[in-house]
């Protein structure tokens, strides 16, 4: 039985962003590479699930340029995930063109009986490759959840949906989950987990092998640039109802929010 | 001349404001426009704010999201319709939705837009980069239908003309065999906007002191219309629920005004409101970063200012 992870490697929050001169895209020299936060909840469940079911097995996947990709699949490796697959790939694939991807690799391992992922990455927010993978793999998702249950043949899962809802979801089994915070708590990966996952063999797939044409991307993203200036703050002054009186006179009259 | 499908939402038997914004402007364009209104809705609201068609379905499934049932009778609706372009909100829904059915029509999706531009069968669509860090433009290639989600309150949205009527076409597809139950819903107890919608925010951080204190930012929101978020800091602390979480691994906002209190300004937060369009910072920290984002400052005692502040907006709204 295998559970499939999709993780994506991100720039690190802290990453100060610069543009490239034809704003093609972001300079990635000197940026700090990490596993995208809601994937870490996906690795967790996965190991988890793992856990509860010891003839499960967790495989780590990821596309990317493998030099970078494959350090998320060490840290998911040191997690607990028993195998991990890199798919060779070049910078910024689109979308449907990752998604395609990932799903010919699980495929082409024979299926999975669980694709765990994060809700979303937080480089592009775009929260669109988990339901395109549960699409090329004829199976249902949830995304945004945040509780999970297994059972034989279902999944019982809870999604956050807009305005504090909560929905009780079942899916039949294969399915694919996108994790929310709040999922579960991530484990630290243990010095014997890390040195383990040093030595593991990563399989490698090249992109190029999985006949799917790179040239037949849909969406493509340019003339990057950074936020307008916006000027310094305008501090108000004067005891509490005074500030207080100015800041609703200022709403009202000269930023017309009120 | 193209054709433009909006998915249309509702709210207690009422259109959502990001469905009219984007009725709206999908009317500016010029293109016909033809609103897809799933489950007991009075879609004929559409028609008052540019749809000349609606595709609509009363069928009792589609009045809880079900992604499978939405995704195959979405898709049969823009094949149906012949729309080049699909728009929709950047909601729990929408964001769940585009991509499944993108996939499933190998369309192109863009998700999370703030700006758009349709001249002809050109779409533009500009989006936020590394939360919020950058931004950069989308453009469609090797696709037929252009599929876009856009975040709430990017629009600028008009009173509705009742007068105007559409074509009200009922939607027959083969429903699929269903693998998704939903077993049951547990509605959020706020009667306010979801804060990715709200036009006003109010949000408290550490500076609050303990969870109590809340209670004084929920009179000012009351007064002012409000929904009131959170920090990380606080949600993590046990003082609020997590949906209220504004920040990179909580909710990405777009109101017209954010009012921070006890905010020091990480980050992991501003990521989630920079796109506010007037932040107001109230910190007794004159170095917290948050002064470096806002529009307006007040640096002092937020035990004193809040209450102030709510007495202020009380007269000043009640005009």
């Amino acid at each position: 039985m295998k559970v499939f992870v999709c993780l994506k490697q991100v720039p690190d929050t802290e990453t100060k962003i610069k543009i490239l001169p034809d704003q093609s895209g972001i300079d990635t020299a000197g940026i700090k590479w990490v596993m995208n936060p809601y994937d870490e909840f996906a690795v967790e469940e996965a190991v988890k699930f793992k856990e509860k079911n010891p003839t499960a097995q967790v495989w780590a996947i990821t596309a990317g340029p493998k030099a970078r990709a494959v350090e998320v699949l060490r840290t998911a490796l040191a997690m607990g995930a028993d195998e991990a697959i890199v798919i060779n790939s070049a910078e910024n694939l689109d979308a449907i063109t990752t998604a395609e991807a990932l799903a010919k690799t699980i495929q082409a391992e024979g299926g999975a009986h669980l694709v765990m992922t994060g809700k979303m990455a937080i480089d592009n927010s775009q929260s669109s490759v988990p339901q395109m993978v549960a699409e090329f793999l004829n199976i249902p998702h949830t995304t945004v959840v945040s509780k999970f249950e297994a059972a034989p043949e279902s999944f019982t899962v809870e999604r956050d949906a807009d305005g504090g809802t909560k929905e009780v979801v079942q899916l039949m089994s294969p399915a694919l989950v996108a994790a929310n915070k709040g999922l579960n708590m991530p484990r630290y990966a243990s010095l014997p987990g890390i040195m383990k996952a040093k030595k593991k063999v990563i399989k490698e797939v090249e992109f190029s092998s999985l006949g799917i044409a790179a040239t037949e991307q849909k969406v493509k993203y340019a003339s990057y640039e950074l936020p307008a200036e916006k000027p310094a703050v305008k501090l108000l002054t004067g005891d509490a109802t005074a500030q207080a009186a100015a800041l609703v006179l200022a709403l009202r009259n000269e930023a017309k929010v009120i | 001349m193209s054709k433009i499908l909006v998915f249309t939402e509702f709210q207690n038997g009422k259109i959502k404001r990001s469905s009219q914004e984007l009725l709206q402007f999908a009317a500016s364009t010029g293109n016909t426009v033809v609103a897809l209104a799933l489950g007991t809705t009075d879609g004929a609201q559409a028609a008052h704010h540019g749809a000349s068609e609606v595709l609509f379905s009363n069928d009792a499934g589609f009045n809880s999201y079900n992604p499978e049932l939405f995704a195959s009778a979405t898709a049969e609706a823009i094949q149906k319709s012949g729309a080049e372009v699909v728009l929709g909100s950047a909601s729990s829904t929408g964001k769940d939705l585009f991509p499944r059915v993108a996939a499933k029509i190998k369309a192109g999706v863009v998700s999370d837009g703030v700006e758009i531009k349709i001249t002809g069968s050109d779409v533009k669509v500009k989006k936020p980069f590394y939360s919020g860090k950058c931004f950069a433009t989308a453009t469609f290639e090797n696709t037929n239908v252009k599929m876009i989600l856009m975040r709430p309150n990017q629009l600028p949205v008009a009173a509705a003309d009742s007068s105007k009527s559409a074509t009200m076409t009922e939607l027959s597809f083969a429903k699929p065999n269903l693998k998704t139950i939903i077993k049951d819903i547990v509605k959020g107890t706020s009667e306010k906007l979801d804060l990715t919608e709200a036009n006003i925010i109010v949000s408290g951080g550490r500076g609050l002191k303990e969870a109590g204190n809340f209670k004084m930012l929920n009179d000012l929101a009351d007064v002012l219309g409000a929904t009131v978020g959170a920090t990380r800091a606080v949600v993590d602390a046990g003082w609020v629920s997590h949906s209220m979480q504004v920040g990179q691994t909580g909710k990405t906002v777009a109101p017209s005004l954010y009012i921070a209190v006890g905010v020091s300004g990480a980050i992991q937060h501003l990521a989630g409101m920079s796109g506010s369009k007037v932040i107001v910072a109230i910190n007794n920290d004159p170095n917290a970063p948050i002064f470096q984002k806002a529009t307006y400052g007040i640096v002092g005692d937020a035990f004193e200012i809040v209450p102030a502040l709510t007495a202020e907006f009380k007269k000043a709204l009640q005009h």
